[in-house]
């Protein structure tokens, strides 16, 4: 039978040979005739197609490269040249010999047609176009099936218009139950009112559980054709042979039947009783609780967590804040309303529990303020000084881990104001002050960050003397001119002391710029601000946690960033026209306020082309408006904070990476750090 | 009553050996070269299943689907393209003019009436 066939494909296929031929000689003579190419390409297709029905593997795979060869030139991408005729031609009298030689000689094999094949495979990538890749076989997969038995319970809901593509749904539920023993139930909520019926669309969807000893894909195999238009959905009831409960089959069939309504009904009817409902619930529960306060009179309030447990909640919850950027992208891909629809709920989910979270990780500062108390009385003593410490704002919320790594720096800086800027009561009284002196600790929340402040009454930060001093050290030429802030910024130079003699307690030296590494680390800063006799005030800004941020994405070329969202202020556009006016100067004019801002692209040294139009994401850098030119801003992201690693975590200006929704990387900038650094760049350029 | 199968191919050992399988298996099949000669001959005997190649001359199998399913008789019954790995699009295509599978190209004669009986559901 099959030699038959055999024959009639082998005469057939010598036909078409002799029409490719001629045809070839005609495409030389005009070789832009697209019905000349067609015949071609059709006549190539066929050999292909049935010479490998007919057991001609070798002609088959020879002849694909050749046919793409001529789909590439049929849809333009291709011109037909003197190497393509000639290629073509020989490759005929390669087919033609395969097609007679019975024996089964290796043709793909001989040096002869690999070089052709490979001349064909050349001209194949010069136009760069990559051939498709392989399409799933459209009947069914060869599977090993399992020898156990599995319960699965399958949804399926046909497109509308099954039908008109020729498909009978109950053609495929009856091949489900040749699969093994099963029980299905039509979900039918959504057949519509007699007189509003098409009886040409399908309404029906059902819900099936079925037991059988054959693979998943076996299964799935059964809906190839409609799957692409379909609502399916697969899941394994049982494991390794076992329901996973019971009566879960039953059960199931019952939860998805309340499901099936709950989707299909008036969802915001539903929605509207159920909230009712829970208001109703929530007041049951205010009396419940009312009445067991009054019952029991006391009630559980907290309960005692290991910090590492919270820990490694908020490392999970940070995975799922990355995996559920992932999902969102997904759906936004594939844009299909029901994933859509899920994806946000996820992720509101997931904001809301990422707060949660954190919440448990926060802890009021309270509890280190109490240990300070203890401290300045002991250091009062021993300078023979009289201090009174004022703490407000205890209750203010820091995350953990913060508040374990601040607690060193203030102990310093408390030191430092008792030493330094608190003076003995004589001098005190000498100067008409209350002879005890004053330090206020007070810690207030603003925007993402705790701002701690150290206020001390006394004599403030002399401006010579630590100008003098840094003079003498060489940190500075004497020529220099320094606003206020800078010069307060350099007590934080190492060596720098301007203690007139050293004591136990501080006048080292060290300390100050250990204090502002520390605060570096949790990507605060500090600001001083002091006046001669009146007193001193040390600012802490500390980021609230160091785990989850809302984050800015931004991109400069194919590169991603992250902006603490919490300093952002605004976003503009910043034009070539704007760039031009302002002189080549880095500033911009926003509502006729002067605002200087940095090319992320120069300063990361981005090559490429700048757009027309870049953005301007203006942030607020200890009060001062500085912008951050980028190439578009992306918005705003769920930065899970991760740390560069030992190699890189001394990159000055970048803070650490995140992973976003597509897997790609972002580096979360220390937006104070590169400012730091491009203003002492722009003064020794100055200079 | 036996079902009739048309099976419509430019290549005539693809159509022998459909209808060689198909006749094997208990079918009526009717042959046709493309889809112009596919509705001429539908026009005298009525088919339950067509199973059509999607490039060929005169009228190609999407035109062939399309035309069929513009006839009140041919909206619903199954049609099987044939294509070849490279011809995803077509696929594609041809899934948006009505077609109800594929069978991809080569295949062997179990394949195709798997496939059959799976869409014709005897």
């Amino acid at each position: 039978m099959l030699d038959q066939h055999k024959q009639a494909f082998r005469e057939e296929a010598l036909e078409l040979l002799a029409e490719l031929e001629s045809g070839l000689l005609e495409l030389e003579k005009f070789p832009e005739d697209k019905a000349l190419i067609a015949t071609i390409f059709r006549a190539l297709h066929t050999i292909k197609g049935s010479s490998g029905m007919f057991g001609y593997d070798d002609i088959s795979m020879f002849t694909h490269d050749i046919e793409t060869i001529f789909d590439l030139v049929r849809s333009g991408k291709l011109t037909v040249s003197k190497q393509i005729i000639d290629l073509t031609f020989k490759s005929l009298d390669y087919i033609k010999a395969m097609l007679d030689d019975s024996s089964s000689k290796k043709f793909s094999e001989l040096t002869e047609t690999k070089e052709i094949l490979h001349s064909f495979r050349a001209l194949i990538n010069s136009t760069k176009s990559t051939t498709p890749e392989t399409v799933t076989s459209g009947t069914i997969v060869q599977v090993a099936d399992t020898q156990v038995t599995q319960i699965y319970y399958i949804h399926f809901k046909p497109n509308e218009d099954i039908f008109l593509s020729g498909t009978n749904p109950l053609l495929l539920l009856n091949e489900l139950e040749e699969m093994g023993p099963f029980y299905i139930r039509s979900r039918d909520i959504a057949i519509p009112a007699f007189t509003e019926m098409n009886p040409e669309k399908c309404y029906t969807a059902w819900d099936i559980v079925l037991s059988s000893n054959k693979n998943i894909n076996s299964i799935k195999d059964i809906f190839i054709f409609v799957e692409d238009d379909s609502t399916l959905c697969f899941t394994v009831l049982s494991k390794e042979g076992v329901l996973i409960s019971e009566d879960a089959v039953e059960l199931f069939l019952k939860e998805t039947a309340k499901l099936n309504k709950l989707v299909d009904n008036d969802i915001i009817s539903l929605y509207v009783q159920s909230q009712q409902k829970k208001n109703v619930d929530e007041q049951h529960i205010r009396e419940a609780d009312r009445h067991k306060i009054h019952h029991d009179g006391e009630v559980v309030s907290s309960i005692r967590v290991s910090a590492e447990k919270i820990d490694q909640l908020v490392n999970l919850v940070g995975e799922l804040v990355t995996l559920q950027a992932q999902l969102t992208q997904v759906a936004n891909e594939t844009s299909s309303a029901i994933l859509l629809a899920i994806a946000e709920s996820v992720e509101r989910i997931t904001w809301d529990l990422r707060d949660s979270a954190l919440n448990i990780r926060m802890l009021p500062i309270g509890t280190t303020f109490g240990k300070f108390n203890r401290l300045i009385r002991d250091l009062s003593k021993e300078l023979g000084k009289e201090v009174e410490l004022i703490t407000l704002g205890a209750e203010t919320e820091l995350d953990k881990t913060v508040i374990e790594k601040i607690s060193d720096p203030l102990i310093h800086l408390l030191r430092n104001s008792l030493d330094h800027g608190i003076e003995t009561p004589e001098v005190r009284q000498l100067a008409g002050k209350n002879p005890v002196g004053k330090v206020t600790l007070k810690a207030f929340q603003s925007g993402g960050y705790v701002v701690i402040q150290i206020v001390d009454d006394g004599a403030g930060i002399d401006k010579e003397a630590l100008r003098t001093k840094a003079v003498n050290l060489g940190l500075l030429s004497p020529e220099t001119l320094l606003s206020d802030a800078d010069t307060y910024a350099l007590m934080f130079n190492p060596g720098l002391s301007t203690a007139k003699q050293v004591t136990s307690v501080s006048g080292r030296g060290v300390g100050m710029d250990v204090v502002k590494k520390a605060i570096d680390n949790l990507r605060g800063t500090i600001e001083v601000k002091s006046e001669k006799g009146k007193g001193s005030t040390l600012s802490l800004k500390i980021p609230l946690t160091l785990a989850i941020i809302d984050g800015l994405l931004i991109r400069v070329q194919d590169q991603f960033y992250i902006l603490p969202l919490s300093s952002v202020e605004e976003c503009v556009e910043l034009t070539r026209h704007d760039t031009v006016m302002s002189n080549q100067r880095n500033l911009i004019n926003i509502r006729s306020e002067i605002v200087p801002y940095i090319r992320l692209r120069d300063f990361f040294l981005i090559k490429g082309e700048r757009p027309e139009i870049e953005q301007v994401v203006v942030v607020d850098i200890n009060g001062i408006r500085v912008g951050f030119v980028v190439d578009t801003v992306v918005g705003q992201h769920q930065t899970v904070l991760k740390s560069l690693g030992a190699l890189y975590k001394n990159v000055e200006g970048i803070s650490g990476a995140t992973i976003l929704g597509d897997g790609r990387v972002a580096l979360t900038l220390d937006i104070n750090k590169i400012a730091e650094l491009q203003e002492i760049e722009e003064k020794s350029t100055l200079v | 009553m036996n079902k009739w199968i048309m099976t419509v191919d430019d290549s005539a050992s693809v159509r022998q050996m459909i209808s060689f399988t198909l006749h094997e298996a208990g079918y009526n099949v009717i042959e046709a070269c493309d889809g112009k000669d596919a509705l001429a001959k539908l026009s005298n005997q009525k088919v339950d299943m067509v199973v059509t190649d999607l490039n060929m001359p005169n009228m190609d199998g999407i035109g062939l689907i399309k035309e069929l399913r513009k006839k009140t008789e041919y909206r619903f019954i199954p049609i099987i393209m044939l294509t070849t790995e490279s011809q995803i699009e077509k696929k594609a295509e041809g899934k948006a003019a009505g077609a109800t599978g594929w069978i991809v190209k080569p295949f062997n004669p179990e394949q195709l009436l798997s496939v059959t009986k799976k869409v014709l559901g005897c």
